[in-house]
């Protein structure tokens, strides 16, 4: 079992929640679960998302193993210059 | 000679040294072709008609003078751009921003443009195009911008349902602030504000845009990401993606200014129309009033902190302005002010906020270094008011490997640490100052990032190499890759020739920003090598009759292993490669991916100054970068982008400022009036690289174009208040600014 905390605005599609537990494997996995529980995220996946691995940010690499006990977070997606 | 990286015991042959750049000759011979230096039979010119007015309602524009002028082909408004965006907000404020819809949102903003045979005839068009305006109230200022009575620039955008110009808020932190404040021995409470500042790239934005009667297109522009302005401007147009062709030229100067698409649809949509190419290449009045800037921003901080020097708690509020459209810059802001700093209980709010002045883009790193000046000038009044060094005091704090960020994750090995033992010992801290000089430094961070790359390798017939990547070059990258091909390779740097395909020629590559280049090309490229390598092999293998398993790779030949080969003369690439037609036929790598996990990013800056009193005016006499590098690829390159961002840095600290009327209109859109450093205010910039490897990386290259602009505000701040002995909060620090301040501390007494 992961536990996935949410930062920004995230939380407002996650009813406030942020810190939720999610069984999955891999970040596709997760964001799937994430949104059959709280469908607003969708809209903030499709706009862009980004989930620190243990402080590793990936934007789209959705096929990451996550490892047992990772400290996982969701985040906006940053935009640089 | 071997330029080995002491965290990782690699050792490198070409990697770490510093060649001539491939891209040079070009550039000082002015041989290299830049956005407007393209041509094609039978080209218009292109010209956009732009609104006076900050905030105004269009009734209705009458072409219809300008399009029987003789010599206009086309004439376009809205009505030729029609929304083919189904529903997504943010295609449709690209689009409302490259022209104007019912209402024209800022001065400079686009309203018509037409395309006719020369310039004269281009302008003299725009002067018979005829806009009916009804002005309306307008408002430049973040701060006013989010009082209840302000005009609402979106109707749309809500806040507790009812129209409101604060787009976004965002929030970031962990721990308990009160619980940490009551803590604190001392408390420290401090508001800023920054102006608005344009990247100030030398090259204005250009393109060359053709569409044919069969719908298929060509773009060629200035750019920092060929692909992504390829989908967007197909998006707009209505346009099948593998239709229309985007090749970027040179760039000369893009820092994020160029990742948005401003006028290229415009450009292909006029050509379109007229059934003809259209050059469309943007004046500096243009460049400053009708492309993106950075935020201006208003900011508050309060740090409490214990005589041991443990920062207890910390908050900011952040302001940022977005221009008319909602950007992330607020919650960028947010995300990375307390990124240095371990800190128990911190918390920072972002409003990003809508104004009328020009969609704000990113600027190198962008909202850091708004967010670092005002963090980094608390931290200073913090460290003084406990009777700490301002850097012991930040070691103390600083972040390491385990700490929890800020802005959510625990960070892996991070370089904030051994910047600021660098800065503790650096000869510069230990110079001596005169009189009115002063001494300041600070930190920054960025996060750094990959993304969607793309690279081909081909080995030609001789040996030498060609790399295609899709990244575009703003900073060095053909150099960087080649050395990394010929590292792989095991051939000299000379023999790779490095090129930047079109978006026909590769798959997709993300735009060049976040300081991804070398970091995703970087690992693309190795891969691609390898890949070339495998068949190489295959090939040696074929040739001798032997199992590739007994074939390696090694200085550039593949060997026969094993005692049975022993008789087994090595192959070198280039014998490879002659034989190729033979063996196999034409022998390639090529490498997509996806190159998430890119490191984050540290930086410390000193500066010294000297402030007259007299005039207010500032000198810089000495500055210092050190920064994390992963591993810098080619130095030269590295050190440049430290010092581009400090240079810029300075500009923005000092001078860089845009200035709006009581009208909402831009009064210094040009350069004579918006000072960028030249450089006669600059010092010769020192650089210190450090090299603490980012282990998702093979070589360990961490991005380094972005951090080196975000400590820059913040170090001349303290230097800068330390000098002239009273706190400046309020960039930039231009001579009326100090010696306002010097006026209002001397008369408090």
């Amino acid at each position: 079992m992961l536990r996935v905390s949410l930062t920004g605005s995230l939380c407002d599609a996650t009813d406030g929640a942020d810190s939720i537990e999610v069984e999955a494997v891999t970040i596709r996995e997760l964001l799937r679960k994430l949104v059959e529980r709280y469908p607003r995220l969708q809209t903030h996946i499709d706009g862009g998302i980004a989930v620190s691995v243990n402080g590793d940010i990936y934007r789209d690499n959705r096929d990451l193993a996550i490892p047992a006990n990772a400290e996982v977070f969701l985040l906006p997606r940053i935009q640089g210059g | 000679m071997a330029h080995d990286t002491s965290f990782t015991d690699q050792e490198f042959k070409v990697i770490g040294s510093r060649p001539v750049r491939p891209d040079g000759v070009d550039k000082v011979t002015g041989r290299a072709r830049y956005g407007a230096d393209a041509s094609a039979p039978g080209q218009l010119v292109g010209r956009i008609l732009r609104s006076p007015h900050a905030h105004a309602r269009i009734r209705k524009i009458d072409t219809s003078r300008a399009e029987k002028l003789k010599g206009v082909k086309a004439v376009l408004t809205s009505k030729d751009l029609p929304d083919l965006t189904n529903g997504n907000r943010g295609n449709y404020d690209i689009l409302e921003n490259c022209m104007a819809r019912d209402r024209a949102l800022y001065d400079g903003h686009a309203v018509a443009a037409v395309a006719a045979v020369d310039d004269a005839t281009a302008r003299k068009a725009l002067k018979l195009i005829k806009v009916d305006y009804k002005v309306l109230p307008h408002v430049t200022d973040v701060d006013k911008a989010m009082e209840s009575d302000a005009p609402i620039i979106q109707p749309h955008i809500k806040q507790d349902d009812k129209p409101s110009n604060i787009a976004n808020v965002s929030q970031f932190g962990h721990g308990d602030v009160d619980a940490g404040f009551a803590e604190a021995d001392v408390i420290i409470e401090k508001s800023y504000k920054t102006e608005q500042t344009h990247q100030g790239y030398i090259e204005p934005h250009a393109c060359l845009a053709s569409i044919g009667p069969d719908g298929q297109g060509e773009l060629w522009v200035t750019t920092q990401g060929h692909f992504t302005f390829r989908n967007v401007c197909a998006d707009l147009l209505g346009l099948d993606v593998a239709k229309l062709k985007v090749t970027s030229s040179e760039i000369g100067g893009g820092f994020g200014g160029k990742t948005h698409v401003w006028m290229e649809p415009v450009a292909l949509a006029l050509s379109r129309k007229a059934n003809r190419p259209v050059k469309l290449v943007m004046s500096r009045d243009e460049v400053f009033k009708a492309s993106g800037p950075t935020c201006s921003t208003s900011i508050d901080v309060k740090i409490g902190a214990q005589k041991d020097g443990t920062i207890t708690a910390a908050t900011a509020t952040l302001r940022y302005q977005d221009g008319p459209f909602p950007g992330p810059w607020g919650m960028l802001g947010a995300m990375t002010s307390w990124a240095c700093y371990d800190i128990a209980n911190v918390k920072a709010v972002a409003y990003d906020v809508l104004v009328n002045r020009p969609k704000v883009a990113a600027y190198r790193a962008p909202s850091a270094p708004m967010a670092a000046f005002a963090v980094e000038s608390t931290m200073d009044l913090v460290a003084d008011a406990l009777g700490w060094d301002p850097v012991d005091f930040r070691i103390r704090n600083a972040a390491k490997e385990g700490s929890k960020a800020a802005y959510g994750p625990i960070y892996g090995p991070i370089g904030i640490g051994a910047t600021l033992e660098a800065v503790k010992n650096h000869p510069h801290m230990k110079a001596k100052l005169g009189k009115n000089q002063g001494r300041g430094m600070a930190c920054g961070f960025w996060f750094n990032f990959g993304g969607q790359t793309c690279v081909d390798l081909n080995i030609g017939i001789d040996g030498t190499v060609n790399l295609t990547m899709g990244t575009v070059d703003v900073g060095g990258a053909r150099a960087s890759m080649s050395l990394i091909a010929a590292e792989e390779l095991g051939i000299a740097y000379e023999k790779v020739k490095c090129n930047i395909g079109d978006t026909a020629s590769l798959g997709h590559n993300d735009t060049t920003e976040g300081s991804r280049g070398t970091f995703s090309s970087g690992m693309a490229t190795i891969f691609a090598a390898r890949n070339a390598i495998e068949e190489m092999k295959r090939r040696a293998a074929k040739g001798w009759e032997i199992d590739v398993e007994d074939v390696e790779w090694k200085d550039g030949a593949a060997h026969a292993i094993g005692v049975q080969h022993s008789n087994l003369a090595p192959l070198t690439l280039e014998e490879i490669a002659r034989k190729s037609p033979t063996t196999g036929g034409p022998i390639a790598g090529h490498n997509e991916s996806v190159t998430d996990g890119a490191g984050v990013s540290f930086a410390s800056h000193i500066c010294d100054v000297e402030v007259d009193p007299e005039t207010g005016a500032t000198k810089v006499l000495r500055y210092t970068v050190v920064q994390d590098a992963g591993k810098a690829i080619h130095p030269d390159y590295v050190e440049g982008q430290f010092q581009g961002g400090a240079a810029q840095g300075i500009g923005w600290a000092l001078n860089e400022e845009y200035v709006y009327g009581e009208d909402g209109r831009l009064k210094n859109p040009s350069f004579l009036d918006y000072r960028i450093p030249v450089c006669s205010d600059l010092p010769f910039i020192d650089t210190q690289i450090l090299e603490i490897p980012n282990p998702n990386h093979p070589y360990g290259i961490r991005g380094v174009g972005e951090t080196s602009i975000v400590p820059p505000l913040a170090a001349i701040g303290n230097a800068v208040s330390n000098a002239a002995g009273v706190r400046l909060n309020h960039v930039p620090m231009s001579p009326p600014r100090i010696l306002k301040a010097i006026k209002e501390a001397q008369t408090a007494g």
